[in-house]
């Protein structure tokens, strides 16, 4: 490859995302659309459920996206998504990428049915789940993606979350499916190079993308990507992938991992926590993390 | 072509010679061989579609949107708690205008688990903005199928043709097959003036403001208005074609009648035996089969049962703390329209026990012996 002498941009720079959308101040899941439709590109459909989505779009007569949107019923981003692609093929159309972009509620909790019916016919789709870790358009309500120790409106610092997150992309490998890979936005770079490398792959891909949201998190917008960043550096949310349900590649092995404490006082959510309960945390994560580097070993 | 076929491969040759291009299906009982020869047909290349086998019905009427959305004629079939389990996107259908087509097998609602017939699963659905069609013969079914995809593509209203379990869903009749070409030359291709394509873009079903909702509910139900003209005019068409008239309704020696039977589904084939047989006791009966029950066929409704004596309606489904379904909405059709007619409503055959001839003689004759209803329903063959 001939080397490049000047500054060499590392997205491409065509946008499908106008400004006038409904997100609030540094919200996490506006920018993962910006940056898997970077990848899929024009000839992309998406369907979106019942989810913060559904309202950043902006709402009847007007989109802010330049790409066709269908808006689902919250359990069937996947179902939907792959009717639309069955009806494609059938009107001759065998190239447009259709996407389910949904939420961490419409994915882990409600849709979690399609979607694992979807994954199991390996129906050709790309399934985002940007993950907020709550049921953020309804009002920071607790899914089964929020961590343990979170406070949202329905687990009061009191009765803080007290289960560990859903471990969703260990339930989707067990599919199967040719592509997973979780991703942060805070790692635009990466994200694009797995959406894109979704792209090209037939059947049904998974794209986990951790997504900040400061009015669910009681965090400073300007924090957002600052944050997108930490998680991935403490091991809370390792940057994988997953290919055929099997092959592990950790895409971001942090030289040291960073205390999580680190990440977690940046946010009003964990703010309650006492130092016992941080470090139970912190036992955990290097737990997980143990166990990531112990999958990745034995596919080696 | 001639050939003997149950109830549930009418509807699979309906959605087969209407060349339905996505099928998304699930299997219950006793929907089963609807689809189980549809994929056949997908498999053999005999249909050119895409079967999607889901895991539930409501993942098989979110797919029949989508792909509906995509601009590809769909179709799916299913029963009871399967279409229960689409109620939600059964508004969506409808609301988003995808003219899905779909077979109901009419099966009664659990529990106690019954796999038998009667009308309260898809009379539950009465108000989800769709067409309803209750057939009476294996022909019919087929017949009405093509003609629900030409309807309901004109006017982009879902369509459900509704058959009983067992009684015609697994019972074996003669049907004519019409050629494939013929088919072709009545219903045409699919072509949608919207569609989800990149290359004109453009956001369905998203929020939408107090400002334009009622507006998007008061065209729903202004194209709804239209469909009984419309079904009028394709069956016209259709018997140009091939000789039978798939109508709204079906009216059996009305005419002169002391006492006219209002029936649905199998129910109305029973019926016209009674008539025979209470016509031979020197009795004037008539029967009028409702076929088109969404959108309601007020205007043929109110000719027919306008010149009616004495009304009889036959209800095999109940809405709990009210009436049998039909028996409201006809006396909800008719009254300040006629003069005051007395009619009578009957409950029979719930979870599938027989509505017999016998039966229905008996609704006849209570229907002449009073002068008004004396009974808020009248339970035909209950065990009280």
């Amino acid at each position: 490859m001939k080397k490049e002498k000047t500054m060499k941009l590392s997205l491409p720079e065509e946008e499908f995302i106008n400004s006038g959308h409904l997100a609030c101040q540094g919200c996490g899941a506006t920018l993962a659309m910006r940056y898997v439709l970077k990848a899929t590109g024009k000839r992309t459909v998406v369907c979106i459920p019942a989810c913060c989505w559904a309202v950043i779009d902006g709402p009847f007569p007007h989109s802010s996206l330049d790409v066709p949107i269908f808006h689902c019923a919250f359990e069937t981003a996947a179902s939907s998504a792959t009717g639309v692609k069955a009806g494609l093929e059938m009107v001759g159309d065998h190239e447009t990428t259709v996407v389910a972009f949904a939420g961490d509620g419409g994915t882990f909790d409600i849709g979690i049915q399609a979607l694992s019916g979807a994954a199991e016919r390996n129906d050709d789709i790309i399934y985002v789940c940007y993950d907020n870790e709550a049921y953020m358009n309804t009002g920071i309500q607790r899914s089964s993606a929020t961590p343990y120790g979170a406070w949202t409106t329905t687990t009061p610092v009191k009765h803080f979350k007290n289960r560990p997150k859903k471990d969703i992309d260990a339930i989707l490998a067990a599919h199967g499916i040719p592509y997973l890979a979780t991703a942060s936005i805070g790692y635009p770079e990466d994200l694009y190079k797995k959406a894109k490398k979704a792209k090209d792959i037939k059947g049904t891909r998974f794209l986990h993308i951790y997504t900040p949201c400061p009015a669910g998190w009681k965090s400073r917008p300007e924090d957002t990507i600052k944050l997108s960043r930490l998680v991935v550096q403490t091991g809370i949310f390792p940057l994988y992938e997953i290919e055929d349900g099997e092959r592990y590649t950790i895409n971001m092995k942090p030289k040291e991992r960073k205390p999580i404490n680190e990440y977690l006082k940046l946010q009003g959510r964990f703010r309650h926590l006492t130092e016992d309960q941080i470090a139970l945390m912190q036992e955990q994560v290097d737990k997980n993390w143990e166990r990531l580097l112990r999958r990745v070993s034995s596919e080696e | 072509m001639k050939k003997v076929i149950m109830g549930n491969h009418s509807l699979s040759y309906g959605a087969m010679l209407s060349r339905a291009q996505v099928i998304s299906a699930y299997p219950i009982t006793p929907q089963t061989q609807v689809v189980e020869l549809l994929s056949e047909m997908c498999a053999n290349n005999v249909l050119d579609a895409k079967f999607i086998k889901v895991e539930s019905e409501h993942s098989a009427m979110a797919s029949c949107i989508g792909a509906s959305l995509a601009g590809a004629r769909t179709f799916t079939a299913t029963s009871a708690q399967g279409l229960a389990l689409m109620h939600e996107l059964l508004h969506w259908a409808s609301g988003g205008r995808m003219p899905v087509v779909m077979g109901n097998i009419n099966r009664a609602m659990a529990p106690g688990w019954s796999i038998w017939t009667d009308q309260n699963d898809s009379l539950s659905q009465r108000d989800t903005g769709w067409i309803q069609i209750y057939c009476s013969s294996n022909q019919e079914v087929l017949d009405t199928v093509i003609q629900a995809f030409k309807v309901s593509e004109k006017i982009m209203i879902p369509s459900m043709v509704v058959l009983d379990a067992f009684v015609l869903s697994h019972t074996y009749e003669v049907v004519d097959i019409p050629d494939q070409e013929k088919v072709d030359a009545y219903l045409p291709p699919f072509k949608p003036e919207f569609t989800l394509t990149p290359d004109d873009p453009h956001a369905f079903g998203g929020l939408t403001s107090p400002e334009h909702y009622f507006e998007l509910r008061y065209m729903l139900q202004k194209d709804m208005e239209k469909v009984p003209a419309l079904i009028q005019e394709t069956a016209k068409e259709f018997e140009e074609m091939f000789g039978r008239y798939p109508g709204l309704v079906e009216a059996y020696r009305c005419e002169d009648a002391d006492v006219t039977l209002v029936t649905s589904g199998t129910v109305g084939y029973t019926a016209r035996v009674a008539v025979d047989m209470l016509r031979e006791e020197g009795i004037k009966a008539g029967n009028l089969r409702i076929k088109v029950f969404r959108p309601f066929p007020f205007e043929i409704i109110r000719k027919i049962l306008g010149e009616a004596r004495k009304v009889a309606v036959v209800d095999r489904n109940i809405s709990y703390g009210h009436h049998g379904i039909f028996y409201e909405e006809v006396k909800s059709a008719i009254y300040g329209f006629t003069k005051d007619i007395p009619i009578f409503g009957f409950i029979a055959g719930l979870g599938g026990r027989d509505i017999t001839p016998e039966d229905l003689k008996g609704i006849a004759h209570y229907a002449l012996k009073k002068d008004r209803p004396e009974e808020e329903i009248v339970w035909i063959g209950v065990k009280k």
